[in-house]
């Protein structure tokens, strides 16, 4: 502590250089922390589905529906307790880029089928008892203004046309990774309207054993194997897991773009701090001769360079931390989406060792210096 | 038994076609709070020897023993602690820390002690009072004159109280004027505080100030 104001001095020598070095590695550790979040957010993703709720749909694809007949055959099937179903709508609300995801479904089994989506009973009461209500989440209330019993109008995409909805409820996810950006409609809302024959998108199957839902996946695909819609089932689990694979490739290209970017600004930053000690090899023969062991002034070099590092950390994660925290555009693409603490203490962990690495070079080459010879330079 | 004893001391350097002495069999005793100069052209070797008194070079062959210590069979950590202890360096460029004051440059041998920072100010306060800077404690090397950045350099030479002083040509980046203050102050080292002073100088004049001159020619040290 008795060095503490000389290594200050040194790092304020050259307040411009300092402050941009600060700025880079902030910036890299800021990076981190948006790269490293969006592939915690796609991770939990996969992760949210449940293993003990089964998904049927069309083997063709997901975008081709199932009959509404399934329905009463599935329910038929031995080791299946429950059935529901759901459809993607697809619509936009004002404005094309106000984009998030609505599902018509059945009302009277599907919310049975999520604990995990908390709402007030009385406001599933007052969903249930009305035909264009609408159930959604604390985020998108929050996210555009609304209120309960509030009519909003979304424009459909694959179901065109202005349609109205009357906010009846208001859930929260016991899970963020599950979103509060979603919302919940009537399944006869949307045919009854649309003119379209009742087609579910898929089904959602509850097994009467969640120990046996591969047994009843294959029960299920089974017996539609010879109709003319087979059906692909899986463990909702594997069917989230399916969805944040066609991410895949984004997720490598973020992280190997993102590392690329990262260690460019590394390299940068610690060539800097390099340059600047380099700067002063003639004061440190001078603290040689007045008796500082070398030891000591590679812990002074180092400690200038952990400083400079570990400052530009927490500027670039608490940045990150604030900006991306809570942004709304992020979290409605990617539910979930946080800067976790773990993430800011990885960054922290990487902010120390960039200092300890760029500050390990001029540590050593001021413990290694003669004297003598820099000495010799400066007369 | 004199403050300083050199015996059969040895510097060569090897260059890529030959190898080149630069101190041959020096023997030399300096006794405690003796003034000596020593002077001779340029590359006779005169920083050489004063880098070897100061431990800061190692010499080929021969011993330097001062103040009882061998310091050529000491190894690098030693021979930091000895120096912090034993010697005050004074250069011809002062060598100031640019980025702090009068007083935190002239502190700076004594952060390498268990003085607490009462007792390092107290002493900070008297060296500079010794070189009459005590007015220029807050100033930045920049904003003072050459001759008080080099009184600068000798308080802080003297602050961790050595019992010797090397000087490594003090004056020779100042103006006549300076260059008599510093060699005043350096006689009132030796005179008033008794301490040893080795002096490299290449000005007759000021060499011709210390109780004994020396002349290197060659590596061999003439007395």
């Amino acid at each position: 502590m008795r060095h503490a104001r000389l290594v200050w001095k040194n790092l304020t020598r050259n307040k411009r250089r300092s402050i941009l070095t600060v700025l880079s590695v902030g910036v890299a550790l800021f990076l981190f922390a948006a790269l490293q979040s969006v592939l915690t957010a796609l991770d939990a993703t996969s992760e949210v589905g449940s293993e003990s709720r089964l998904i049927t749909r069309n083997a063709t694809g997901i975008v081709f529906p199932l009959p509404e007949a399934y329905t009463q055959r599935l329910r038929s099937i031995n080791g299946v307790e429950a059935v529901s179903w759901a459809n993607w709508f697809g619509g936009t609300y004002i404005d094309s880029r106000n984009y998030f995801a609505q599902f018509a479904v059945d009302e009277g089994t599907f919310f049975s089928m999520y604990p995990e989506v908390q709402i007030d009973p009385a406001q599933l009461e007052a969903f249930n008892g009305e035909k264009s209500g609408a159930i959604v989440g604390q985020g998108l209330m929050e996210r555009f203004g609304w209120s309960l019993g509030q009519t909003i109008v979304l424009q459909g995409t694959i179901f065109p046309g202005d349609w109205e909805f009357v906010i009846r409820g208001v859930y929260e996810p016991d899970n963020p990774s599950f979103g509060d950006e979603n919302m919940y409609f009537h399944y006869d809302y949307l045919f009854e309207n649309s003119g379209e024959a009742a087609t579910p998108g898929w089904f959602i199957v509850r097994p009467s054993d969640p120990n046996l839902a591969t047994e009843v996946a294959a029960r299920i695909d089974g017996s539609f194997e010879n109709s003319s819609d087979p059906t692909k089932t899986e463990t909702e689990k594997a069917f989230q897991a399916g969805f944040v694979t066609m991410w895949g490739n984004v997720g490598f290209l973020v992280r190997v773009i993102g590392t690329a970017v990262f260690f460019a600004i590394l390299l940068v930053a610690a060539n800097t701090m390099m340059m600047s000690s380099r700067e002063r090899v003639n004061e440190v023969a001078v603290l040689k001769t007045l008796g500082y062991r070398d030891g000591l002034l590679s812990r002074l070099v180092v400690a200038e360079s952990l400083a400079i590092s570990v400052v530009g950390g927490v500027v670039g994660l608490t940045a990150a931390a604030v900006t991306l925290g809570n942004n709304e555009m992020l979290g409605s693409i990617l539910p979930g989406y946080a800067v976790l603490p773990s993430t800011m203490l990885q960054g922290l962990a990487i902010a120390i060792v960039l200092g300890l690495i760029s500050g390990l070079v001029p540590a050593r080459q001021a413990a290694r210096l003669s004297v003598v010879d820099a000495l010799r330079r400066v007369a | 038994m004199a403050l300083v004893e050199l015996r059969s001391l040895t510097k060569r350097y090897q260059t890529e076609a030959e190898i080149i002495s630069v101190l041959e069999d020096v023997d030399l005793n300096i006794e405690a709070g003796e003034y000596l100069s020593l002077m001779g052209p340029s590359g006779s070797g005169k920083s050489t020897l004063l880098n070897l008194m100061a431990g800061l070079d190692q010499p080929d062959s021969g011993t330097i023993t001062i103040d009882g210590s061998e310091i050529t069979s000491l190894n690098g950590n030693q021979l930091a602690d000895w120096r912090a202890n034993h010697v005050g360096f004074v250069f011809q460029f002062y060598n100031l820390l640019p980025v702090l004051t009068a007083f935190q440059n002239v502190e700076l041998p004594l952060l390498l002690t268990n003085l607490s920072k009462d007792e390092r100010r107290e002493r900070v306060e008297v060296a500079l009072n010794v070189v009459s800077l005590s007015d220029r404690m807050e100033h930045y090397p920049r904003q003072l004159s050459g001759g008080q950045e080099q009184r600068v350099g000798i308080a802080r030479a003297i602050v961790s109280d050595p019992v010797m002083i090397l000087a490594d040509e003090p004056t020779g980046d100042l103006d006549a004027a300076s260059a008599e203050e510093i060699l005043t102050l350096i006689e009132r080292l030796n005179s008033e505080f008794n301490k040893t002073v080795l002096m490299v100088t290449h000005d007759q004049h000021a060499a011709e100030r210390a109780h004994r001159m020396m002349y290197l020619e060659k590596g061999v040290l003439h007395q």
